[in-house]
Protein backbone atom coordinates (compact mmCIF):
# COMPACT_ATOMS: atom_id res chain seq x y z
CA UNK A 1 0.00 0.00 0.00
CA UNK A 2 1.07 3.62 -0.75
CA UNK A 3 1.90 5.34 1.85
CA UNK A 4 0.16 8.95 2.01
CA UNK A 5 3.63 11.39 2.17
CA UNK A 6 3.67 15.23 3.58
CA UNK A 7 6.33 17.39 2.08
CA UNK A 8 7.69 19.27 5.40
CA UNK A 9 9.24 22.85 5.23
CA UNK A 10 11.52 24.74 8.19
CA UNK A 11 10.54 28.52 7.56
CA UNK A 12 10.80 31.55 9.30
CA UNK A 13 7.89 32.55 11.57
CA UNK A 14 7.78 35.99 9.00
CA UNK A 15 4.99 37.76 6.74
CA UNK A 16 5.68 36.33 3.03
CA UNK A 17 7.18 33.06 4.20
CA UNK A 18 4.10 30.86 3.46
CA UNK A 19 3.44 32.91 -0.21
CA UNK A 20 7.20 32.60 -0.89
CA UNK A 21 6.76 28.38 -0.44
CA UNK A 22 3.41 28.05 -2.19
CA UNK A 23 5.10 30.52 -5.04
CA UNK A 24 7.77 27.60 -5.54
CA UNK A 25 5.34 24.97 -5.48
CA UNK A 26 3.48 26.75 -8.05
CA UNK A 27 6.14 27.51 -10.08
CA UNK A 28 6.63 22.98 -10.47
CA UNK A 29 3.04 22.70 -11.24
CA UNK A 30 2.07 21.15 -8.02
CA UNK A 31 -1.21 21.38 -6.85
CA UNK A 32 -1.98 21.50 -2.88
CA UNK A 33 -4.76 19.18 -1.74
CA UNK A 34 -4.05 20.14 1.48
CA UNK A 35 -2.41 22.27 4.26
CA UNK A 36 -0.93 22.82 7.86
CA UNK A 37 1.16 25.32 9.85
CA UNK A 38 2.73 25.29 13.31
CA UNK A 39 4.53 28.21 14.39
CA UNK A 40 6.12 28.22 17.81
CA UNK A 41 7.94 31.97 18.73
CA UNK A 42 10.54 32.42 15.22
CA UNK A 43 10.04 29.57 13.22
CA UNK A 44 7.52 27.23 11.89
CA UNK A 45 6.65 24.19 10.05
CA UNK A 46 4.61 23.83 7.31
CA UNK A 47 3.34 20.46 5.87
CA UNK A 48 1.79 20.51 2.80
CA UNK A 49 -0.17 17.32 0.80
CA UNK A 50 0.38 17.96 -2.74
CA UNK A 51 0.12 15.86 -5.96
CA UNK A 52 3.77 14.54 -6.37
CA UNK A 53 5.73 15.01 -2.58
CA UNK A 54 9.10 14.18 -4.04
CA UNK A 55 8.87 16.82 -6.69
CA UNK A 56 7.78 19.79 -4.13
CA UNK A 57 10.67 18.15 -1.74
CA UNK A 58 13.26 18.40 -4.94
CA UNK A 59 11.58 21.97 -5.69
CA UNK A 60 11.52 23.59 -1.93
CA UNK A 61 15.40 21.87 -1.42
CA UNK A 62 16.77 23.60 -4.91
CA UNK A 63 15.77 26.94 -3.44
CA UNK A 64 17.29 26.59 0.02
CA UNK A 65 15.06 25.08 2.25
CA UNK A 66 15.25 22.64 4.58
CA UNK A 67 12.74 20.14 4.11
CA UNK A 68 11.69 16.45 4.74
CA UNK A 69 9.03 14.13 3.83
CA UNK A 70 7.08 12.42 5.96
CA UNK A 71 4.85 9.16 5.93
CA UNK A 72 1.44 9.70 7.30
CA UNK A 73 -1.55 7.51 7.86
CA UNK A 74 -5.17 9.37 6.20
CA UNK A 75 -8.02 8.00 7.48
CA UNK A 76 -11.53 7.84 6.63
CA UNK A 77 -14.11 8.44 9.42
CA UNK A 78 -17.81 8.77 9.60
CA UNK A 79 -18.68 13.03 9.27
CA UNK A 80 -20.01 12.87 13.09
CA UNK A 81 -19.14 14.19 16.54
CA UNK A 82 -16.59 11.41 18.35
CA UNK A 83 -15.37 10.20 15.13
CA UNK A 84 -11.57 11.69 15.92
CA UNK A 85 -11.59 10.72 19.88
CA UNK A 86 -12.46 7.05 19.06
CA UNK A 87 -9.34 7.07 16.84
CA UNK A 88 -7.10 8.92 19.41
CA UNK A 89 -8.35 6.21 22.14
CA UNK A 90 -7.90 3.37 20.40
CA UNK A 91 -4.28 4.51 19.12
CA UNK A 92 -3.73 4.81 22.80
CA UNK A 93 -4.52 1.74 23.82
CA UNK A 94 -2.10 0.45 21.40
CA UNK A 95 0.69 2.76 23.01
CA UNK A 96 0.87 4.28 19.56
CA UNK A 97 1.81 7.78 20.19
CA UNK A 98 -0.10 10.41 17.97
CA UNK A 99 2.33 13.62 17.44
CA UNK A 100 0.19 15.50 15.04
CA UNK A 101 -3.66 15.15 13.98
CA UNK A 102 -5.71 16.98 11.55
CA UNK A 103 -8.29 16.82 9.67
CA UNK A 104 -11.11 18.16 6.80
CA UNK A 105 -13.87 17.57 5.10
CA UNK A 106 -13.94 16.62 1.43
CA UNK A 107 -16.82 16.26 -0.55
CA UNK A 108 -18.82 14.79 2.13
CA UNK A 109 -16.25 12.59 3.58
CA UNK A 110 -14.18 13.58 6.64
CA UNK A 111 -10.48 12.14 6.75
CA UNK A 112 -8.15 12.35 9.60
CA UNK A 113 -4.38 12.91 8.64
CA UNK A 114 -2.45 11.18 11.51
CA UNK A 115 1.56 11.71 12.24
CA UNK A 116 2.14 8.46 14.67
CA UNK A 117 5.39 6.95 15.95
CA UNK A 118 4.79 3.63 14.51
CA UNK A 119 3.06 4.12 11.47
CA UNK A 120 2.58 0.38 9.76
CA UNK A 121 1.17 -1.12 13.17
CA UNK A 122 -1.37 1.74 13.58
CA UNK A 123 -2.39 1.44 9.91
CA UNK A 124 -3.07 -2.67 11.46
CA UNK A 125 -4.84 -1.69 13.86
CA UNK A 126 -7.38 0.91 12.53
CA UNK A 127 -7.87 -1.47 9.61
CA UNK A 128 -8.91 -3.98 12.42
CA UNK A 129 -11.45 -1.67 13.55
CA UNK A 130 -12.88 -1.19 10.24
CA UNK A 131 -11.57 2.06 9.45
CA UNK A 132 -10.50 3.12 6.11
CA UNK A 133 -7.27 3.79 5.66
CA UNK A 134 -6.50 5.52 2.12
CA UNK A 135 -3.87 5.10 -0.19
CA UNK A 136 -1.59 7.91 -1.62
CA UNK A 137 -3.53 7.45 -4.71
CA UNK A 138 -7.35 7.58 -3.36
CA UNK A 139 -6.26 10.86 -1.39
CA UNK A 140 -5.20 12.54 -4.36
CA UNK A 141 -8.29 11.74 -6.36
CA UNK A 142 -10.92 13.04 -3.44
CA UNK B 1 61.54 16.41 3.84
CA UNK B 2 62.47 19.86 4.98
CA UNK B 3 62.84 22.95 3.24
CA UNK B 4 65.72 24.31 5.52
CA UNK B 5 66.85 21.34 7.78
CA UNK B 6 69.98 22.76 9.33
CA UNK B 7 67.59 25.41 10.60
CA UNK B 8 64.32 23.50 11.64
CA UNK B 9 66.28 20.40 12.95
CA UNK B 10 69.07 22.58 14.82
CA UNK B 11 69.66 20.68 18.44
CA UNK B 12 68.01 23.43 21.08
CA UNK B 13 71.63 23.88 22.78
CA UNK B 14 72.41 25.19 19.00
CA UNK B 15 68.82 26.51 18.33
CA UNK B 16 69.21 28.91 21.78
CA UNK B 17 72.51 30.94 21.08
CA UNK B 18 71.60 31.43 17.74
CA UNK B 19 68.34 33.20 19.41
CA UNK B 20 70.46 34.86 22.13
CA UNK B 21 73.14 35.95 19.22
CA UNK B 22 70.04 36.92 17.04
CA UNK B 23 68.15 38.91 20.17
CA UNK B 24 71.32 40.93 20.98
CA UNK B 25 72.04 41.93 17.77
CA UNK B 26 68.15 43.15 17.45
CA UNK B 27 68.44 44.99 20.62
CA UNK B 28 71.47 46.65 19.85
CA UNK B 29 69.88 47.46 16.59
CA UNK B 30 66.57 49.06 17.84
CA UNK B 31 68.53 51.02 20.73
CA UNK B 32 70.69 52.62 17.72
CA UNK B 33 67.85 53.78 15.89
CA UNK B 34 64.43 54.00 17.06
CA UNK B 35 63.52 56.79 19.63
CA UNK B 36 61.02 54.96 20.70
CA UNK B 37 62.95 51.38 22.21
CA UNK B 38 65.38 54.46 22.77
CA UNK B 39 62.91 55.84 25.79
CA UNK B 40 61.44 53.22 26.62
CA UNK B 41 64.96 51.71 27.60
CA UNK B 42 66.17 54.89 29.23
CA UNK B 43 63.28 54.60 30.82
CA UNK B 44 64.09 51.46 32.30
CA UNK B 45 67.67 52.35 32.69
CA UNK B 46 68.15 49.64 30.53
CA UNK B 47 71.46 49.37 27.64
CA UNK B 48 71.92 46.21 24.65
CA UNK B 49 74.67 45.36 26.97
CA UNK B 50 72.21 44.28 30.03
CA UNK B 51 71.00 41.32 28.01
CA UNK B 52 73.69 38.31 28.26
CA UNK B 53 70.66 35.41 28.25
CA UNK B 54 67.77 34.61 27.01
CA UNK B 55 66.22 34.85 30.36
CA UNK B 56 67.01 38.63 30.26
CA UNK B 57 64.72 38.65 27.85
CA UNK B 58 62.22 39.70 30.64
CA UNK B 59 63.98 42.63 30.85
CA UNK B 60 63.02 44.04 27.58
CA UNK B 61 59.76 46.51 27.69
CA UNK B 62 56.84 45.23 25.84
CA UNK B 63 55.51 46.55 22.51
CA UNK B 64 51.49 46.88 22.23
CA UNK B 65 49.01 47.29 19.45
CA UNK B 66 48.67 51.04 21.00
CA UNK B 67 52.11 51.51 20.43
CA UNK B 68 52.04 50.53 16.85
CA UNK B 69 49.69 52.95 15.91
CA UNK B 70 51.07 55.81 18.26
CA UNK B 71 53.97 55.24 15.83
CA UNK B 72 51.97 55.25 12.57
CA UNK B 73 53.45 55.95 10.10
CA UNK B 74 56.50 54.79 10.01
CA UNK B 75 58.07 55.69 14.35
CA UNK B 76 58.95 52.12 14.59
CA UNK B 77 61.67 52.04 11.65
CA UNK B 78 64.81 50.33 11.98
CA UNK B 79 65.87 51.29 8.58
CA UNK B 80 65.87 54.57 6.20
CA UNK B 81 62.44 54.85 4.77
CA UNK B 82 63.86 54.52 0.99
CA UNK B 83 65.37 51.11 2.28
CA UNK B 84 61.68 49.63 3.03
CA UNK B 85 60.48 47.51 -0.17
CA UNK B 86 56.89 46.50 0.82
CA UNK B 87 53.99 48.35 2.96
CA UNK B 88 51.81 46.66 5.05
CA UNK B 89 48.96 47.51 7.18
CA UNK B 90 47.27 45.18 9.87
CA UNK B 91 43.84 44.93 9.62
CA UNK B 92 42.62 47.53 12.20
CA UNK B 93 38.55 47.51 13.03
CA UNK B 94 39.00 51.44 14.73
CA UNK B 95 41.16 54.08 13.68
CA UNK B 96 44.60 53.96 11.99
CA UNK B 97 45.60 50.78 11.15
CA UNK B 98 48.85 49.61 11.89
CA UNK B 99 51.39 50.35 9.46
CA UNK B 100 54.51 47.23 8.66
CA UNK B 101 57.15 47.50 6.76
CA UNK B 102 59.35 45.05 5.21
CA UNK B 103 62.88 45.06 3.55
CA UNK B 104 63.80 43.16 0.82
CA UNK B 105 65.69 40.91 3.23
CA UNK B 106 62.02 40.82 5.41
CA UNK B 107 60.10 40.03 2.65
CA UNK B 108 62.48 37.20 1.32
CA UNK B 109 62.55 36.10 5.31
CA UNK B 110 58.60 36.07 5.10
CA UNK B 111 58.38 33.91 2.48
CA UNK B 112 60.97 31.17 3.16
CA UNK B 113 58.92 30.78 6.74
CA UNK B 114 56.11 29.77 4.35
CA UNK B 115 58.01 27.79 2.40
CA UNK B 116 59.23 25.77 5.33
CA UNK B 117 55.83 25.68 6.24
CA UNK B 118 54.15 24.43 2.98
CA UNK B 119 57.05 21.78 2.50
CA UNK B 120 56.28 20.52 6.05
CA UNK B 121 52.81 19.69 4.89
CA UNK B 122 53.95 17.67 2.08
CA UNK B 123 53.13 20.31 -0.45
CA UNK B 124 55.58 19.74 -3.63
CA UNK B 125 57.25 22.12 -6.44
CA UNK B 126 54.36 21.39 -9.31
CA UNK B 127 51.67 21.81 -6.62
CA UNK B 128 48.94 24.48 -7.79
CA UNK B 129 48.09 26.83 -5.26
CA UNK B 130 45.21 28.59 -5.29
CA UNK B 131 45.61 31.61 -3.15
CA UNK B 132 42.06 32.58 -2.06
CA UNK B 133 43.14 35.66 1.09
CA UNK B 134 42.79 39.16 0.05
CA UNK B 135 45.92 40.53 -1.62
CA UNK B 136 46.09 43.97 -0.49
CA UNK B 137 47.47 45.50 2.51
CA UNK B 138 46.43 42.82 4.57
CA UNK B 139 49.51 40.23 4.53
CA UNK B 140 47.45 37.34 4.37
CA UNK B 141 47.92 36.69 0.41
CA UNK B 142 51.03 38.41 -0.28
CA UNK B 143 52.95 36.29 2.15
CA UNK B 144 51.80 33.23 1.19
CA UNK B 145 51.87 33.98 -2.58
CA UNK B 146 55.55 34.14 -2.54
CA UNK B 147 56.48 31.36 0.16
CA UNK B 148 54.49 29.04 -2.19
CA UNK B 149 56.12 30.81 -5.51
CA UNK B 150 59.89 29.85 -3.58
CA UNK B 151 58.37 26.01 -3.37
CA UNK B 152 57.98 25.97 -7.01
CA UNK B 153 53.85 26.18 -7.19
CA UNK B 154 52.01 27.65 -9.67
CA UNK B 155 50.16 29.86 -7.73
CA UNK B 156 46.57 31.53 -8.93
CA UNK B 157 46.18 34.67 -7.25
CA UNK B 158 42.29 34.38 -6.88
CA UNK B 159 41.52 36.34 -3.54
CA UNK B 160 38.19 35.31 -1.79
CA UNK B 161 35.19 35.44 -2.75
CA UNK B 162 32.89 34.56 -6.14
CA UNK B 163 32.64 31.28 -5.50
CA UNK B 164 31.80 29.97 -8.98
CA UNK B 165 34.84 31.46 -10.33
CA UNK B 166 37.06 29.72 -7.34
CA UNK B 167 35.11 26.30 -8.26
CA UNK B 168 35.69 27.33 -12.12
CA UNK B 169 39.41 27.66 -11.86
CA UNK B 170 39.52 25.07 -9.42
CA UNK B 171 38.48 22.71 -12.26
CA UNK B 172 40.25 24.27 -15.13
CA UNK B 173 44.01 24.33 -13.24
CA UNK B 174 43.70 21.61 -11.22
CA UNK B 175 44.56 23.26 -8.14
CA UNK B 176 45.73 21.00 -5.40
CA UNK B 177 46.44 23.17 -2.81
CA UNK B 178 44.11 25.92 -1.60
CA UNK B 179 44.77 29.11 1.43
CA UNK B 180 41.41 30.68 3.20
CA UNK B 181 39.66 31.53 5.98
CA UNK B 182 37.56 29.08 8.18
CA UNK B 183 34.59 30.64 7.55
CA UNK B 184 34.78 30.47 3.86
CA UNK B 185 35.91 27.06 4.00
CA UNK B 186 32.65 26.34 5.27
CA UNK B 187 30.65 28.05 2.95
CA UNK B 188 32.46 27.00 -0.10
CA UNK B 189 31.73 23.63 1.17
CA UNK B 190 28.47 23.97 1.50
CA UNK B 191 28.57 25.71 -1.95
CA UNK B 192 29.99 22.57 -3.72
CA UNK B 193 27.25 20.59 -2.19
CA UNK B 194 24.73 23.10 -3.43
CA UNK B 195 25.71 22.67 -6.84
CA UNK B 196 26.25 18.94 -7.18
CA UNK B 197 30.26 19.12 -7.02
CA UNK B 198 31.61 16.27 -5.39
CA UNK B 199 35.38 17.53 -4.62
CA UNK B 200 36.86 14.14 -4.64
CA UNK B 201 35.51 13.12 -7.60
CA UNK B 202 35.32 16.66 -9.89
CA UNK B 203 38.09 18.80 -7.81
CA UNK B 204 42.06 17.72 -7.54
CA UNK B 205 42.07 19.51 -4.13
CA UNK B 206 44.51 17.94 -1.67
CA UNK B 207 45.45 20.44 1.46
CA UNK B 208 43.95 23.67 2.51
CA UNK B 209 46.08 26.00 4.82
CA UNK B 210 43.02 27.82 7.42
CA UNK B 211 44.09 30.53 8.83
CA UNK B 212 43.45 34.47 9.69
CA UNK B 213 40.32 33.39 12.26
CA UNK B 214 40.53 31.32 15.22
CA UNK B 215 38.63 27.88 14.41
CA UNK B 216 38.28 24.32 16.61
CA UNK B 217 39.40 20.93 15.76
CA UNK B 218 35.02 20.11 14.54
CA UNK B 219 35.29 23.39 11.74
CA UNK B 220 38.59 21.62 10.40
CA UNK B 221 36.59 18.07 10.48
CA UNK B 222 33.62 19.61 8.66
CA UNK B 223 35.98 21.50 6.45
CA UNK B 224 37.60 18.30 5.35
CA UNK B 225 34.89 16.40 4.90
CA UNK B 226 33.27 19.07 2.68
CA UNK B 227 36.32 20.02 0.88
CA UNK B 228 37.58 16.21 0.68
CA UNK B 229 41.23 16.91 1.90
CA UNK B 230 43.98 17.65 4.56
CA UNK B 231 43.06 21.05 6.74
CA UNK B 232 46.42 22.20 8.00
CA UNK B 233 46.15 25.09 10.66
CA UNK B 234 48.55 28.02 10.54
CA UNK B 235 48.89 31.03 12.76
CA UNK B 236 50.26 34.09 11.43
CA UNK B 237 49.56 37.69 12.40
CA UNK B 238 50.49 40.95 10.49
CA UNK B 239 52.54 42.08 12.99
CA UNK B 240 54.97 39.54 12.82
CA UNK B 241 55.11 39.50 9.01
CA UNK B 242 51.84 37.91 8.38
CA UNK B 243 50.96 34.09 7.55
CA UNK B 244 54.36 31.62 8.65
CA UNK B 245 54.66 32.14 11.74
CA UNK B 246 53.50 29.15 12.91
CA UNK B 247 52.39 26.34 11.13
CA UNK B 248 51.28 22.51 11.38
CA UNK B 249 53.51 19.94 10.02
CA UNK B 250 52.26 16.15 8.50
CA UNK B 251 51.45 15.04 11.53
CA UNK B 252 49.03 17.91 12.53
CA UNK B 253 49.37 18.55 16.30
CA UNK B 254 50.24 21.62 17.19
CA UNK B 255 52.25 24.47 14.96
CA UNK B 256 55.59 24.82 14.90
CA UNK B 257 56.74 28.21 15.87
CA UNK B 258 59.81 29.22 13.96
CA UNK B 259 62.13 29.81 16.96
CA UNK B 260 65.03 30.81 15.03
CA UNK B 261 63.19 34.03 13.81
CA UNK B 262 60.78 34.50 16.68
CA UNK B 263 61.36 34.43 20.52
CA UNK B 264 57.81 33.22 22.07
CA UNK B 265 56.43 33.74 25.29
CA UNK B 266 53.46 32.59 27.02
CA UNK B 267 52.57 35.52 29.78
CA UNK B 268 49.56 35.68 32.15
CA UNK B 269 47.79 38.67 30.98
CA UNK B 270 46.98 39.73 34.28
CA UNK B 271 50.36 39.57 36.20
CA UNK B 272 52.72 39.35 32.48
CA UNK B 273 54.28 36.42 34.56
CA UNK B 274 55.62 33.28 32.27
CA UNK B 275 53.04 30.65 32.91
CA UNK B 276 53.84 27.27 34.06
CA UNK B 277 54.74 25.52 31.21
CA UNK B 278 52.23 23.68 28.69
CA UNK B 279 49.47 26.14 30.32
CA UNK B 280 47.42 29.33 28.09
CA UNK B 281 48.53 32.35 28.45
CA UNK B 282 48.93 35.60 25.97
CA UNK B 283 51.57 34.85 23.51
CA UNK B 284 54.20 37.86 23.31
CA UNK B 285 56.57 37.32 20.20
CA UNK B 286 60.19 39.22 19.54
CA UNK B 287 61.16 39.30 15.97
CA UNK B 288 64.95 38.00 15.45
CA UNK B 289 65.91 38.81 11.78
CA UNK B 290 63.41 41.76 10.95
CA UNK B 291 65.57 44.39 9.43
CA UNK B 292 62.91 47.11 8.85
CA UNK B 293 60.85 47.12 11.60
CA UNK B 294 61.84 44.69 14.67
CA UNK B 295 59.41 44.12 17.59
CA UNK B 296 60.10 43.24 21.31
CA UNK B 297 57.65 41.62 23.03
CA UNK B 298 54.94 42.07 21.18
CA UNK B 299 51.95 41.23 22.77
CA UNK B 300 49.67 39.42 19.91
CA UNK B 301 46.19 39.40 22.94
CA UNK B 302 46.24 35.47 21.38
CA UNK B 303 45.68 32.85 24.25
CA UNK B 304 47.14 29.95 23.68
CA UNK B 305 49.82 27.52 24.90
CA UNK B 306 52.87 26.24 24.10
CA UNK B 307 53.59 21.86 23.14
CA UNK B 308 57.29 21.20 24.43
CA UNK B 309 57.14 17.62 23.88
CA UNK B 310 59.41 16.71 20.74
CA UNK B 311 57.44 16.36 17.32
CA UNK B 312 57.47 12.81 15.70
CA UNK B 313 58.61 14.95 11.88
CA UNK B 314 62.29 15.83 13.93
CA UNK B 315 61.74 19.20 14.17
CA UNK B 316 62.95 21.06 17.15
CA UNK B 317 60.72 24.21 17.48
CA UNK B 318 58.31 24.00 19.53
CA UNK B 319 54.42 23.78 19.07
CA UNK B 320 51.56 25.90 19.64
CA UNK B 321 48.43 24.92 20.39
CA UNK B 322 45.51 25.84 18.37
CA UNK B 323 44.45 29.42 19.24
CA UNK B 324 41.63 29.36 21.76
CA UNK B 325 40.70 32.94 21.48
CA UNK B 326 41.63 36.65 21.13
CA UNK B 327 42.01 38.35 24.18
CA UNK B 328 40.01 41.20 22.11
CA UNK B 329 37.19 38.82 20.96
CA UNK B 330 36.68 38.05 24.16
CA UNK B 331 33.19 38.99 25.37
CA UNK B 332 31.84 39.52 28.89
CA UNK B 333 28.28 38.26 29.38
CA UNK B 334 26.67 38.41 32.83
CA UNK B 335 30.05 38.81 34.22
CA UNK B 336 31.59 36.06 32.99
CA UNK B 337 34.55 35.40 30.04
CA UNK B 338 33.35 34.23 26.85
CA UNK B 339 35.00 32.81 23.62
CA UNK B 340 32.82 32.68 20.72
CA UNK B 341 35.14 29.59 19.50
CA UNK B 342 33.83 28.11 23.19
CA UNK B 343 30.44 28.27 21.71
CA UNK B 344 31.42 27.25 17.82
CA UNK B 345 33.26 24.02 19.53
CA UNK B 346 29.82 23.09 20.94
CA UNK B 347 27.88 24.13 17.65
CA UNK B 348 30.28 22.02 15.37
CA UNK B 349 29.55 19.19 17.54
CA UNK B 350 26.23 18.86 17.20
CA UNK B 351 24.64 16.54 14.53
CA UNK B 352 21.92 18.16 12.77
CA UNK B 353 22.23 22.22 12.32
CA UNK B 354 25.13 23.84 9.45
CA UNK B 355 27.99 25.93 9.76
CA UNK B 356 26.70 29.67 10.15
CA UNK B 357 25.92 30.74 13.31
CA UNK B 358 25.86 34.26 15.03
CA UNK B 359 25.86 35.18 18.59
CA UNK B 360 23.65 38.20 19.37
CA UNK B 361 23.73 39.85 22.60
CA UNK B 362 21.05 41.74 23.12
CA UNK B 363 18.61 43.83 25.89
CA UNK B 364 20.01 44.64 28.91
CA UNK B 365 22.45 41.17 29.42
CA UNK B 366 20.77 38.47 26.57
CA UNK B 367 22.72 36.17 24.27
CA UNK B 368 20.93 34.38 21.51
CA UNK B 369 22.59 32.30 19.57
CA UNK B 370 21.37 32.06 16.06
CA UNK B 371 22.31 28.61 14.13
CA UNK B 372 21.18 27.21 11.12
CA UNK B 373 19.26 23.97 10.97
CA UNK B 374 20.92 21.75 8.62
CA UNK B 375 17.93 18.77 6.89
CA UNK B 376 19.98 16.03 8.94
CA UNK B 377 18.33 18.04 11.90
CA UNK B 378 14.80 18.38 10.58
CA UNK B 379 12.24 15.63 11.12
CA UNK B 380 9.11 17.38 10.26
CA UNK B 381 8.10 18.18 13.61
CA UNK B 382 7.65 21.32 15.43
CA UNK B 383 8.90 19.65 18.94
CA UNK B 384 11.89 18.23 17.55
CA UNK B 385 13.16 21.49 16.80
CA UNK B 386 12.34 23.11 20.14
CA UNK B 387 14.05 20.01 21.69
CA UNK B 388 17.20 20.55 19.64
CA UNK B 389 17.06 24.15 20.42
CA UNK B 390 16.91 23.15 24.40
CA UNK B 391 19.72 20.69 24.26
CA UNK B 392 21.81 23.29 22.99
CA UNK B 393 21.25 25.63 25.30
CA UNK B 394 22.17 23.60 27.97
CA UNK B 395 25.22 22.32 26.39
CA UNK B 396 26.22 25.45 25.92
CA UNK B 397 25.23 26.58 29.26
CA UNK B 398 27.73 24.30 30.61
CA UNK B 399 30.23 25.16 28.60
CA UNK B 400 30.05 28.96 28.72
CA UNK B 401 28.21 29.21 32.53
CA UNK B 402 25.12 31.81 31.02
CA UNK B 403 22.27 29.80 28.95
CA UNK B 404 22.07 31.65 25.85
CA UNK B 405 18.73 31.94 23.97
CA UNK B 406 19.01 28.88 20.81
CA UNK B 407 17.31 30.18 17.77
CA UNK B 408 17.22 28.04 14.79
CA UNK B 409 16.91 29.82 11.42
CA UNK B 410 16.48 28.52 8.32
CA UNK B 411 19.93 28.43 6.07
CA UNK B 412 21.01 31.37 4.14
CA UNK B 413 19.22 33.24 6.52
CA UNK B 414 22.02 34.77 8.62
CA UNK B 415 24.87 37.19 6.59
CA UNK B 416 27.49 35.22 5.06
CA UNK B 417 30.40 37.02 4.52
CA UNK B 418 33.19 35.40 2.11
CA UNK B 419 35.99 36.64 4.01
CA UNK B 420 36.16 36.64 7.84
CA UNK B 421 32.90 35.99 9.07
CA UNK B 422 31.37 38.69 12.11
CA UNK B 423 29.92 36.32 14.82
CA UNK B 424 29.50 38.52 17.19
CA UNK B 425 26.59 41.23 17.27
CA UNK B 426 26.44 43.49 20.09
CA UNK B 427 23.45 45.30 20.79
CA UNK B 428 22.68 45.43 24.49
CA UNK B 429 21.84 48.69 25.66
CA UNK B 430 24.17 48.85 29.13
ZN1 LIG C 1 56.19 18.37 13.48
Amino acid sequence: MNAVKLVAVFAENKPGQTARVTRILAHANLNIRWVTIASVGAFGVMKFLVDNAQLAYEALKHEGYVTTLLEVLAVEVSDQPGALHAVAECLAFHQINLENTSGFVANQRAILVLEVSDLARAREILQQQNLRVLTREEMLTL
Amino acid sequence: MFWDETHETLPRPDLERLQLQRLQETVRRVFARVPFYQRKFNDLGLTPEAIRSLADLRRLPFTTNADLRANYPAGLLAVPYDQTLRLHTSSGTTGKPKALFFSRQDVNNAAELCARAFIATGVRAGDVFQNMMTYGMFTGALVTHYGAEKVGCLVIPAGPGNSERQVMLMRDFGSTVIHLTPSYALYLATFLEKHGVEPRRDLQLRKAFVGAEPYTEETRRKIEEGLGLDVYNSYGLSEMNGPGVAFECEQKQGMHLWEDHFLVEILDPETDEPVPEGQSGELVLTTLCREAMPLLRYRTRDVTALITAPCACGRTHRRLHRITGRADDMLILRGVNIYPQQIERVLMAQPGIGRNYLIELTGLDEMTVKVELAEAGFGGQVEQLIALQKKLAEKLRAEILCKPTVQLVPPGDLPVSEGKAKRVVDRRQL
